[in-house]
């Protein structure tokens, strides 16, 4: 689990040119919008295909992506269990 | 009708051009085939949460119009025109990559929004929190020029007071290499030295940005007055003369009035020609200046011939690195720019010292 949560906050750095930011500066329970990282409705349609693409996880509803992308942690629970590659 | 006046420019190209209190006063030496925009500080004017969607062509455009903006000393404008020949070429490229590679799947939008031609108009406008006329042209070596004579007429007609111009290209890996594989681009590295006289096809290719702020009433920061701007798709090497002399007697000048004139030569063997007929017939008796040796060949480079022209206008001074000739001006009045790109697409730009 630890390493899936590294490896995630490794591809939203690099997906999201997040510049500023290393894997060391996000907490696995940061909040990955509003007060957190900052992070926007754009970037979240770059999360959903992140999610298909590298996991195998298609969502359906696009609301569902409020509550999947909450934190590093959330994002990580939730893959582990849907995952399909 | 009402004149027109270039009150501020910014330049972001392979010189240290971005800081607009020099003036070619340190020259970086190339030897490469193609050469990229030294980047000014862009957290200094873009904030990092703006700035990491934006790839380096809409960086460079950003700043280059706060610049030209801070020189102008205002705060907004009645229009933002941009040219561009290829556009937003890294994000295009990177879109339509991912196109290819996920076999049409999992398409993200990030490069998407940002590979449109007008990306860099409409970055500016956001940053600007301008909702005034927007517009991008795009016509290969005409295209900065083509945005400068909509500024100028919109001007001219009193339907705005002060318009944001520019241009801007950016280099894309995918593209330089086809632009290779066609010989658009010098089969060998060329140093600024050789350029003048290199003997091979092709440019050495770069990448750039130029913004000025044109209005038609003169302020302080003023660089030139801007006369006149012509373009063609097409024209015979023959007939280049013939062009100029009439585009000139329209504007009431003959050719002894010329001043200074603004060289497009890019080195290229098969098309400098149109550049040395001139040189050697109607302008053998005036002074020549070029710039395509220091900052590349792309698409609106010709508006850093303009940016030269407007800084050799309000210095009155010629850096020696852009002499063609020994001739010298006593007082440099009337400057006329004159580009091509391998033929075609040719434009005039008649500034005058305000």
């Amino acid at each position: 689990m630890s390493e899936l949560k590294e490896e995630l906050k490794g591809k939203i750095i690099e997906q999201l040119n997040l510049e500023d930011v290393s894997v060391a500066d996000i907490a696995d329970d940061d909040a990955l919008f509003g007060d957190g990282l900052g992070l926007d409705s754009i970037d979240a349609l770059e999360l959903i295909v992140m999610l298909d693409k590298d996991y195998g996880i298609r969502l359906s509803d696009p609301k569902e992506g409020r509550k999947i992308f909450e934190s590093v942690q959330v994002m990580a629970d939730y893959i582990e269990e849907h995952r399909t590659k | 009708m009402k004149k027109v006046y270039i009150n501020s420019i910014a330049s972001i190209s392979p010189q240290k051009t971005y800081d607009n209190c020099n003036f070619l006063d340190e020259i970086t030496e190339y030897n490469d085939t193609v050469i990229f925009a030294q980047d000014p500080d862009y957290k200094q004017y873009i904030p990092p949460a703006a700035a990491r969607r934006m790839a380096k062509g809409i960086k460079m455009g950003v700043v280059a119009s706060k610049i030209a903006m801070d020189e102008a000393g205002i705060e907004t404008v009645d229009a933002i025109i941009t040219g561009t020949g290829m556009g937003c070429m890294i994000d295009s490229e990177k879109f339509v990559s991912a196109i290819i590679d996920n076999n049409e799947q999992y398409l993200t939008p990030t490069s998407f929004i940002q590979s449109t031609h007008n990306t860099v108009a409409g970055q500016i406008a956001l940053g600007m929190e301008c909702k005034a006329y927007n517009f991008t042209y795009v016509h290969s070596a005409i295209s900065f020029e083509s945005a400068l004579l909509d500024a100028k007429m919109q001007l001219e007609n009193n339907e705005a007071e002060h318009i944001l111009v520019g241009g801007v290209e950016e280099l894309g890996a995918h593209t330089t290499k086809v632009h290779r594989l066609i010989n658009h681009i010098k089969p060998e590295p060329v140093s600024i030295s050789e350029v003048l006289h290199s003997k091979t096809e092709g440019a050495v290719f770069s990448e750039g940005t130029n913004f000025f702020v044109v209005s038609n009433e003169k302020t302080k920061s003023c660089y030139a007055e801007l006369v006149a701007v012509e373009t063609f798709n097409t024209l015979q090497k023959e007939k280049v003369s013939e062009a100029i002399e009439t585009f000139l007697k329209e504007n009431n000048l003959k050719l002894d009035d010329i001043d200074l004139v603004v060289f497009g030569n890019n080195g290229d063997v098969d098309f400098d020609g149109y550049y040395n007929k001139l040189s050697e017939g109607i302008f053998s008796k005036t002074q020549q200046v070029f710039y395509k040796h220091l900052v590349g060949e792309n698409n609106t480079v010709s508006a850093f011939g303009v940016w030269l022209a407007s800084k050799i206008l309000k210095t009155q001074t010629v850096p020696e690195i852009v002499k063609i000739n020994k001739i010298n001006s006593s007082e440099i009045k009337t400057v006329l720019c004159y580009n091509q790109y391998r033929g075609q697409n040719h434009s005039l730009v008649l500034l005058r010292k305000c």
